[in-house]
């Protein structure tokens, strides 16, 4: 997708990070983001390396919440005033944001849920209702569902639950021990009972980029759907649903500069069409009676209640933001971090990278193991030093267990860091070793 | 500098040389906690005896996987509480959970908490309460089973406590 000159947030300020320029300008970047020019621990500068958690937000995002709920408030799709217009012209603007920026036919192919988390668990209950009533995507006993030993627990336990509501069986894919899908079984496993498999594009712990298009060739020539975890992989402008080969495809926002409270399911128009709904409620109905209901068309369908119109908005302006930098220089920028980063740890003794350790087929995350210094402990040192990384399982035990690893320190990059913050991590690590004794 | 307060010397002593650790046998009983936020683990063994006709702690054996903070405290607490009564230790537990509840405002009996003073520091981190916390709510949990076991009461408060900061239990 090409990013235009300038991008105007709602605000009508001007993204003031934009241009399409060939490397990013990150100190312009920087002076987006107000959070990175506080101090934490006792005045020292805030060296943010938590993006895989969650990202920081621009200016331009935040003023945008701002000035919807100063100027537009009102619920959607039913208030007849001219604030209910505007509202509802804001968010169904945003879905078409999403749809441009993903590369969807159009804009009804874009679900609003609350994050991946409800993306994914509205396609599990949703395939679920569809087994209860015997539906043509239900599942019957005997009937595989196949996952990978990478994923997030939110593409693992809905799929769990799923199985055990539907007596259909959970496979997975395992991990090689440098931290890519093991495929080697892949016609064993993805076969004639398959009927979903559901894959991380990118890793949130070892950072991978998963060959999602090559799965789902497989996945569609036994008739299985595709469902594709681009949590870690959309804050990088790296979604293209025309080519990514998925069925249905789970973002959030709050990783990509966008409010918290606001993901994305987006799914082919004919599967959204055969999908039962979710949630039942307000606005996903067509008409009901007492004893039925009949539903509105995607989106709307799976959309009820009042939805999170503000962050949906937020959501918009985060991809106005992202489109205005360029998912192109956002990407180059963070591998070249990357390629600064991935030598200066390996050179530390004792640290075990997790995952792939070249700059190759994987994104801005990396996590990691110290000799003798817990991840817990790590990451308090780090943090007395203004140093901000995850420990622990980051959400993917199973993962863990198979590096025979019991946690981990995940530090992880986006378009706003800098090499400086590269070496505060090195540093910083190479001080918790000292402290602990171990270096 | 903030780092010191937690860390404290007496703390990177015991994490570096914990005390009682190992599971022995015999024991009443055997409980397996976890801290799902960050999956440390611990694995703990209760023996008691009687002693004056109260149960006592015989011994407290344990297999810890963590931080330094969590190895430490449980390194602590079996020394703190080998050999006192039951009712007694409960008294150091329950001093220590107050400790740590307090975000650094507490002043700890030291009569009662001994070296454990020391995590004074880390009550004013609240993502590390719970890894002081793992091997306390472990024995409180072990010994609840352990005194069921023997028929006695378990003492007030013990079991609801217990299931409070205890995450997981398997």
């Amino acid at each position: 997708m090409t990013a235009p000159d300038q991008i105007m947030t709602t605000a009508g300020e001007p993204v003031r990070a934009g241009g399409t320029g060939p490397a990013l300008d990150v100190a312009a970047i920087r002076a987006d983001f107000p959070i990175l020019s506080r101090t934490v621990r006792g005045g020292k500068p805030l060296v943010y390396l938590d993006s895989a958690n969650t990202s920081q937000k621009p200016s331009q995002v935040i003023d945008t919440l701002t000035e919807f709920y100063e100027q537009h408030n009102a619920n959607i799709h039913r208030a007849t005033h001219e604030l209910g217009e505007e509202a509802t012209a804001a968010y169904e603007g945003a879905r078409i944001k999403v749809a441009q920026f993903i590369g969807a036919a159009d804009e009804t192919e874009v679900v609003f849920a609350k994050n991946v988390s409800e993306a994914i668990n509205l396609v599990a209950y949703s395939l679920g209702n569809a087994t209860a009533a015997a539906g043509a995507l239900g599942l019957r006993e005997g009937d595989e569902i196949v996952i990978t030993e990478m994923e997030h627990h939110s593409n693992i336990v809905p799929w769990q639950l799923l199985c055990e509501r539907t007596g259909a069986r959970l496979r997975w894919f395992g991990v090689t021990e440098d931290g890519r899908l093991d495929l080697s079984r892949a016609d064993e496993l993805i076969n004639p009972k398959t009927r979903l498999v559901s894959v991380a594009h990118q890793s949130n712990v070892l950072g991978t980029v998963n060959p999602v298009a090559e799965i789902a060739a497989r996945a569609h020539a036994v008739g299985a759907l595709v469902l594709a975890d681009a949590a870690q992989s959309a804050p990088h402008g790296q979604v293209d649903v025309r080519t990514l080969g998925a069925d249905l495809v789970g973002f959030t926002g709050h990783k990509m500069c966008g409010p918290t409270g606001i993901g994305v399911l987006w799914g082919r128009r004919e599967l959204l069409e055969q999908l039962p709904p979710f949630l039942g409620g307000g606005e996903m109905i067509e008409s009901v009676w007492m004893d039925h209901s009949t539903f509105a068309p995607p989106p709307h369908k799976f959309e009820a209640g009042t939805m999170p119109i503000a962050q949906a908005v937020g959501l918009g302006a985060a991809i106005d933001y992202l489109t205005a930098v360029g998912p192109d220089r956002v990407q180059a920028h963070e591998q070249e971090l990357l390629r600064h980063a991935l030598p200066a740890l390996a050179e530390i003794d004792g640290l075990r990278i997790l995952g792939p350790a070249e700059a190759i087929d994987r994104g801005g995350a990396i996590s990691f193991t110290v000799a003798g210094v817990h991840p817990h402990d790590l990451s308090q040192v780090l943090d007395d030093r203004g140093v901000a990384i995850r420990a622990g399982h980051h959400c993917a035990w199973p993962l863990h267990r198979a590096f025979g690893v019991q946690a981990s320190s995940r530090a992880s990059f986006y378009l706003y860091n800098t090499h400086d913050e590269v070496d505060a991590l090195v540093d910083g690590i190479r001080y918790a070793q000292k402290f602990f004794g171990v270096a | 500098m903030q780092l010191e307060s937690m860390y404290q010397e007496i703390i990177l002593d015991h994490y570096r040389r914990p005390l009682h650790a190992g599971l022995r046998d015999p024991f009443d009983a055997q409980v397996h906690h976890v801290n799902p936020t960050c999956g440390d683990e611990v694995t703990l063994r209760v023996t008691l005896k009687d002693a004056d006709g109260e149960p006592a702690v015989a011994d407290v054996s344990y297999e810890a996987l963590g931080c330094s903070i969590s190895q430490a405290s449980a390194s602590m607490m079996t020394d703190l509480i080998i050999g006192k009564p039951v009712s007694e230790a409960m008294d150091v537990s329950a001093e220590f959970l107050r400790l740590m509840q307090s975000r650094g405002e507490a002043e700890p009996d030291e009569d009662l908490l001994g070296d454990a003073v020391a995590f004074e520091g880390v009550s004013k981190y609240p993502a590390r309460i719970k890894c002081a916390l793992l091997g306390w709510m472990a024995w409180k949990d072990a010994t609840a089973r352990a005194l069921a076991e023997r028929g006695d009461t378990p003492a007030p408060g013990t079991q609801a406590e217990a299931d409070d900061d205890s995450g997981e239990q398997t």
